[in-house]
């Protein structure tokens, strides 16, 4: 027998559907986001829309709630999945419709250390804020990162590591650039567990990331005022 | 005729130390303040040279999975005990604290283990380095003993098994670095490993720095 309080999305009124998908991403419902964000197309909404309203907007309401200590990082990766879901839906369409890009980004982890949940985390909501994201994956020498920027043309240089051990090293990735008199060519964010603000500074990244919602909002200002600093 | 000197309590459970800790007995000159996953090992390593001198007091071990807390954690004890010792020794490597907890205990004038982990001291620093292992996922006697608790619970693995591979599809290999010798727990360790999809190796270490570093503390 049905359950009386089945909640059937295509129903929905678009409102109330985006909502449903923020609970649903929430509690990281791949195959409900995937029919969520396939209902929304149907109805004409362009795939950037459904990716900011629906995909990211949810996923900022599960950022707030994991920097706020109420989710933990199972339920943050569960939604993410999800999210995954529907991007991978979205991303095809994305690129046909020309959705706005902000920027470009080149992210990695560091070499020595092949722990990339943070860093998947950082590039999935990069894409949805509409940047392009080149992602190197884990164990990253300098030559790799600064080989990828300069062909990518890209704007800024994400680093992560998890490991004491390996935070090291991404000085020796700016110091490469500094060496090479490129780096104020490029953003460079960083971020990790064991990182902080201090190293960040200590090393010469323009800024550590405490998490993805906030590699976001800090690679858009930047963006920013380097539009600013090109007009005036 | 001299009384042999007093033995220092046993360890408590793990489960005691992993979430409460251990307190202080208020005997000997010296504290050591160290994370609870290595309670059982100072308490043998001081009953077997006789150091009465020193005495033992633990962290939950749990801080293990919240490193960010380490360094407050430190600070309070050491300001709680700090009256009651001639000397405080920080049994705590970096842990997770980048570079937080060094900076803490030299601004408080205490030395602390040297290195990265409990598992490169165990291993040996200059040996744990010089392998860069960078696939290797370790266990301890204690957290093999602590595995659910440290390892699958909190990951979520228990709730979810699909998470598996997110976490641990880089990893090739979990090293069991054992201080004792222990056929059962070994067993444990290399189901775990087989649990999360990787090869397995148990590699014998005993002590290893954390021995050498408390016999310079007591000579």
């Amino acid at each position: 027998m049905a359950d009386d309080d089945e909640i059937i999305l295509s129903e929905l009124s678009d409102d109330e559907l985006v909502l449903q998908m923020h609970d649903d991403l929430y509690d990281g419902m791949k195959p409900e986001i995937e029919e969520g964000v396939n209902i929304l197309l149907e109805r004409g909404w362009e795939p950037y829309e459904v990716l900011t309203k629906a995909l990211v907007g949810g996923m900022t309401i599960v950022g707030n709630d994991f920097r706020d200590g109420i989710l933990f990082v199972p339920e943050v990766l569960l939604a993410a999945n999800a999210m995954k879901g529907g991007m991978a839906i979205l991303k095809p369409l994305l690129a046909e419709t020309g959705a706005p890009k902000v920027g470009k980004m080149v992210i990695g982890t560091v070499k020595g250390d092949i722990h990339d949940i943070g860093k998947n985390l950082v590039g999935m909501m990069m894409e949805g804020a509409g940047f392009e994201v080149i992602d190197l994956g884990i164990n990253n020498a300098a030559d790799k990162y600064i080989e990828a920027l300069k062909s990518e043309g890209a704007d800024i240089l994400g680093m992560s590591a998890l490991l004491t051990t390996t935070m090291p090293y991404m000085k020796v990735v700016i110091d490469s650039l500094v060496e090479m008199g490129i780096r104020d060519d490029y953003i460079v964010l960083v971020g990790g567990a064991p990182l902080n603000e201090e190293f960040g500074k200590a090393i010469g990244a323009d800024a550590y990331c405490r998490d993805a919602a906030v590699a976001v909002e800090t690679a858009k200002s930047f963006i920013a005022r380097k539009h600013n600093q090109m007009k005036a | 005729m001299t009384p042999p000197p007093a033995s220092p309590p046993a360890a408590p459970d793990d489960r005691t130390l992993t979430e409460t800790g251990l307190a202080a007995s208020g005997k000997g000159r010296v504290l050591i303040l160290a994370c609870g996953a290595l309670a059982h090992e100072i308490l043998a390593l001081i009953r077997m040279n006789g150091w009465d001198h020193l005495d033992l007091t633990c962290l939950p071990a749990i801080l293990h999975n919240r490193p960010e807390k380490i360094t407050a954690a430190v600070e309070a004890a050491v300001a709680r005990h700090r009256a009651g010792y001639e000397r405080i020794f920080v049994a705590y490597a970096d842990c997770g604290t980048g570079g937080k907890l060094a900076a803490a205990c030299k601004r408080l004038g205490l030395e602390m283990i040297a290195g990265p982990h409990c598992y490169a001291f165990y291993d040996g620093l200059a040996a744990f380095e010089a392998r860069g292992e960078v696939t290797s996922f370790y266990l301890t006697d204690f957290l093999a003993r602590q595995f659910e608790t440290f390892v699958w619970k909190p990951l979520g693995l228990d709730r979810h098994p699909e998470l598996l591979e997110m976490y641990f599809g880089n990893y090739e290999t979990l090293v069991y670095l054992a201080q004792t010798e222990d056929p059962a727990l070994d067993a444990k360790a290399r189901s775990y490993a087989e649990r999360l999809g990787l090869a397995y190796e148990r590699r014998f270490t005993g002590m290893g720095d954390l021995a050498t570093t408390l016999e310079r503390l007591s000579s």
